[in-house]
């Protein structure tokens, strides 16, 4: 297994029309390892978040300067094919989305979509095996035809990272996942989220300090705009170095 | 010196019972015009039928509602069979649907899905002012345009075209119910929420994908009520077709025929002197009766259709 960081993020700015996000982001992302982004509402952890699959294309007004290296290769390049990207790199909402179709259909249609699917065993094989890790299977194992909207909110997110899983994916990028859950669904998810580590290298958008303390191994802390500091999450939040974080963390900003 | 008063007894506020009163009776006065055009409707459906029965108005396939001059006179009983003012209508309004449902539905797509803020700005409220071109106008462009063109178009490709046929009435009508389809469906697809886009773009769906198999199969129901709304409004038109589908009663799928319908019949039935016992003039009320049915029917439909899915959303 590789040493080197999956993801290099170099002097990234991010504008959206004349308005600038984000400063100037460097930042690596080691592999197999759980990242978090914390810090105030608008300080741009989510707008760094959605630069790295180009989730900010959809927004006409958003413009990106700067590197975002996965395995060495500039996602912002020409020839990047953003489909290709996106199957490389899954996400998972702030709020569950499943789509109106059913918990099979859920979990398939990455799959079906980027060719992976020749026949209805693999079907079933994909859907157990996504189930399974996101650990959902024991749950709907008997009734993967009923909608997907029809489970709980805790339930329903970890369909959608059973779907995201599906395809296959390195990287999960996670916005606020837990967010809209109860605190044992939450529970859940973390515990997932630990396990995942293993196979994906994870990086989370959240506002919730203990959250980032729990499930993280390497905090990353944005402030207006600015990565104002990152590195080993014990270590940013027993010792920071900038007194912003500081000041964030002990609750007196954001 | 005595305590002060505490008054509760209050003076009458008699404006306020008047402007309750003067609300109630505006809303209940629509309500009771229909109730009395349907009970009117009823009644001289019913003497209709005392004269004509309803098997034959139903199932009858000739219409040719003269009524005697003298008692003794050859065909004076007239026939009211509505079969082919039903099907007419149903062949116009068919061409309509297949000219407004793609169109409208494409155009909706393109509205939500691709066009920019600054497209959709100019695009939508020039698209739904097509909605508001009377339909008159629609009307004389049918009969005097499109009507001679394909009858020119189908001469010289040898075929025999009426001067006033089914196509022509129902491209134009087609034309004419496209806004309603395309911003009926716009509102739906665009109720579908930006999750479940964001959901499909993140896993490397394209935007074509993503409108294939999640947007459009999301907001199916809304589009289908917006379908039967547009054909409720199709069946119901009465200038164009008045003007460019013609009165001949023929029994005929072929679109290149002149063909009549229910709403223009009713017209023919009503315009210039009429008694009003007579058959002809009653079958006029029976045919309202009939296409008031329908469209309620059509309209009760999709507004349930299109209300189950706002509340799946909301």
């Amino acid at each position: 297994m590789s040493k080197d960081p999956i993801i290099t993020a170099r002097d990234v700015n991010v504008f959206y029309g004349d308005k600038q996000a984000l400063n100037g982001i460097s930042l690596d992302v080691p592999r197999h390892k759980v990242t978090s982004l914390i810090g105030p509402s608008g300080c741009g952890k989510s707008t760094f978040l959605r630069s790295i699959n180009r989730m900010n294309d959809l927004v006409d007004i958003c413009r990106v300067e700067g590197d975002i290296k996965i395995e060495g290769k500039n996602i912002y390049d020409k020839d990047v094919d953003v489909v290709a990207l996106r199957a490389h790199v899954g996400m998972v909402f702030q709020k569950p989305n499943p789509f109106p179709k059913s918990i099979f259909e859920n979990v398939i249609y990455g799959p079906k979509i980027h060719g992976l699917i020749k026949s209805k065993s693999d079907a079933e094989e994909i859907v157990e095996k996504s189930l399974r890790r996101a650990g959902l299977w024991k749950e709907v194992a008997d009734r993967l035809q009923e909608p997907g909207t029809s489970l709980s909110g805790g339930q329903q997110q970890r369909l959608c990272i059973a779907r995201a899983i599906a395809v296959q994916p390195s990287i999960i990028l996670m916005d606020e996942p837990a967010s809209a859950l109860d605190p044992i669904a939450t529970a859940v998810i973390e515990e997932l989220i630990d396990e995942l580590r293993a196979k994906y290298t994870i990086i989370i958008v959240t506002h919730s300090m203990q959250q980032a303390a729990r499930v993280s191994q390497r905090t990353a802390f944005f402030h207006m705009g600015d990565l104002v500091e990152a590195g080993p999450t014990k270590e940013l939040f027993t010792t920071p170095k900038d007194e912003r974080t500081q000041n964030y963390i002990s609750g007196r900003i954001g | 010196m005595a305590q002060s008063e505490i008054t509760l007894t209050g003076r009458k506020r008699p404006l306020e019972k008047l402007i309750k009163l003067a609300l109630f009776l505006a809303s209940v006065l629509a309500i009771f015009v229909t109730i009395g055009i349907v009970l009117s409707m009823a009644f001289e459906t019913w003497q209709f039928f005392q004269r004509v029965s309803v098997t034959e108005f139903l199932f009858g396939l000739e219409w040719s509602p003269q009524t005697a001059i003298r008692a003794d006179q050859v065909g004076s009983s007239g026939s009211f069979g509505a079969v082919p003012l039903i099907t007419g209508t149903l062949l116009i309004s068919a061409i309509a649907m297949a000219v407004a449902a793609p169109t409208g539905l494409i155009s909706a797509i393109y509205l939500s899905e691709y066009a920019s803020a600054r497209v959709r700005g100019w695009a939508k409220p020039l698209l739904e002012m097509l909605a508001g071109i009377p339909s008159v106008v629609y009307g004389f462009f049918a009969a005097l345009v499109v009507a001679p063109f394909i009858r020119m178009t189908g001469g010289q490709l040898g075929l025999e075209v009426a001067s006033e046929s089914a196509l022509a009435a129902g491209l134009v009508m087609g034309v004419m119910i496209v806004p309603l389809i395309s911003s009926l469906s716009d509102d739906v697809l665009n109720a579908v929420p930006n999750a479940l886009r964001e959901a499909s773009l993140g896993m490397g769906a394209t935007r074509a994908e993503t409108i294939k198999k999640v947007i459009v199969p999301a907001a199916i129901p809304g589009i289908a009520g917006s379908f039967l709304l547009a054909a409720s409004a199709a069946i119901g038109e009465t200038m164009i077709v008045v003007m460019a589908a013609g009165l001949a009663a023929n029994l005929t799928a072929n679109p290149l025929e002149a063909v009549t319908t229910v709403t223009a019949q009713i017209v023919a039935l009503l315009t210039g002197d009429q008694e009003f016992d007579s058959a002809k003039t009653l079958s006029a009320f029976a045919l309202g009766l009939l296409l008031f049915a329908t469209t309620l029917m059509l309209n009760m439909i999709a507004m349930r259709i299109v209300n189950k899915y706002r509340e799946q959303y909301d």
